[in-house]
């Protein structure tokens, strides 16, 4: 239990450990290190940022879902809409279509009715004539007025 | 143990390092002059008086051993690091230097230095290592460098020494703390500036007025951490050496003696774990904010 020139020797070890230590040691492990803590820096950062936009996928998603039932039952509405508008478009058209075919159906009826009067007119003058000359052909002459009694008959 | 020496005296070869310098001889009791040859002391007599030049080859080999198998461990790992899933050894040299880190960062505010946390863990692990080595039983190691140096160069193994801790050296520790007291002298007059240093060794703490009681006073102060750091560990280790080799004496008198010696070692084992570990650490953060206060300007 000396003090000698091992005294000497230990610092000069324990210099040359620590200045190994020093250049050799410690820098690439503590660089490794602080990689590291940036890699899991890093990471955590994006995997908020990914939670993050898919809470906003979501908003966004439920608010296209959203809209589109709203356009969706406006579509509806406005079939709806245009459905009764149809019926009642095609209602009022087939009143008047009705309404046309009647008049022009009263029309035909009352022409036909003019036509047949007419008709019967013209040939109730020609029965009257036919009386009146059957009446007056059997006290005038018979016979000279057969050609035209005949004619009145096959007419008749 | 063997029988033809006292419990004394195995003590005190014990406690004996193997040291090299200069050959003595005993011209007249109490009275040593040198041969003029070099080797190895035969006896504690002899290596006391070899004086400062001669040289403690166990402290030496021992604590470069241990101070290389480390750094061989260190640079291992260091050349393979990843930056990915730390795996086995990685993982381990891992856990020590963010341990390390925590405590520099936690004791010295010095800024960027790049000196001080490598410093650090060399100082915990290295002493740790050192320290390691008192868990050893006592007569291990030392019985089979005395038997093999017998064998090889045929001297008497009751003359050859060998102390396998090295912090229980008082060169050991006091080195390292010299060491220390010299990076604490470096950033003391490179932070501070001459004036800047020698103006707080001797304006405070009383004022200008009391300028030589200041000077006395942080003399003793500045001088007295490299004392104190070095000779605790010192301490701590030597006495914890001691209390093995005391249990050890107990092994050669009687099987109930041995078997309660055994308990005892084991016991003081596992607590020295504590105190290894402890004194490791603690001279580790000493010397962290030791360079911290050198870091430090005081207005």
């Amino acid at each position: 239990m000396n003090i000698n020139a091992t005294i000497i020797g230990q610092i000069i070890a324990f210099a040359v450990f620590v200045a190994f230590c020093m250049k050799y040691v410690w820098p690439p492990i503590m660089q490794a290190l602080e990689e590291r803590k940036k890699k899991i820096a890093d990471g955590l950062a994006a995997a908020e940022r990914g939670r993050h936009e898919q809470e906003l996928a979501e908003k966004r998603a439920q608010q296209v879902i959203h809209e589109a039932k709203e356009q969706a039952s406006e579509i509806v509405s406005q079939a709806q809409k245009r459905g009764n508008e149809i019926v009642d478009e095609s209602k009022s058209n087939a009143r008047v279509e009705g309404e046309r075919i009647l008049n022009s159906a009263k029309a035909e009826i009352e022409q036909e009715a003019n036509r047949a009067r007419d008709e019967l007119k013209t040939q109730v003058g020609g029965i009257a004539l036919a009386g009146a000359s059957k009446i007056l052909g059997r006290e005038i002459d018979e016979k000279a007025h057969t050609d035209l009694l005949d004619e009145l008959v096959s007419r008749i | 143990m063997a029988s033809e020496i006292t419990t004394s005296e195995y003590i005190k070869h014990h406690l004996q390092n193997l040291t090299f310098g200069q050959k003595q001889t005993e011209i007249e009791p109490g009275v040593w002059a040198p041969t003029g040859e070099w080797g190895f002391a035969m006896s504690p007599a002899e290596a006391a008086n070899m004086g400062f030049w001669s040289i403690n080859v166990d402290t030496m080999l021992m604590s470069i051993l241990l101070g290389a198998l480390m750094m061989w461990f260190f640079r291992s790992v260091a050349k393979k690091v990843s930056t990915g899933v730390p795996t086995g050894s990685q993982n381990f040299a891992e856990m020590i230097i963010d341990f390390i880190d925590d405590t520099v960062r936690g004791s010295f505010s010095g800024g960027k230095n790049k000196l001080v946390a490598p410093l650090a863990l060399t100082i915990f692990v290295w002493v740790f290592l050192m320290n390691l080595m008192d868990l050893i039983p006592v007569d291990v190691i030392p019985q089979i460098v005395m038997q093999s140096a017998a064998a090889i160069f045929g001297v008497d193994p009751h003359h050859v020494y060998f102390k396998i801790v090295p912090t229980t050296d008082p060169n050991a520790t006091l080195g390292m703390a010299i060491f220390v007291f010299m990076l604490m002298l470096y950033y003391s007059f490179k932070i501070k500036g001459t004036g800047g240093f020698i103006s707080e060794l001797t304006l405070q703490p009383f004022g200008k007025w009391a300028l030589p009681i200041n000077t006395v006073l942080e003399t003793v102060t500045l001088l007295s951490k490299p004392f104190s750091l070095g000779l605790r560990l010192f301490g701590n280790m030597y006495a914890g050496e001691m209390v093995f080799i005391l249990i050890a004496t107990m092994y050669g008198a009687g099987l109930a003696m041995g078997s309660f010696a055994g308990l005892l070692q084991i016991g003081w084992a596992i607590f020295h774990i504590l105190i290894i570990t402890l004194q490791a650490f603690i001279f580790m953060v000493l010397t962290t904010v030791y360079l911290d206060m050198a870091h430090q300007e005081h207005h």
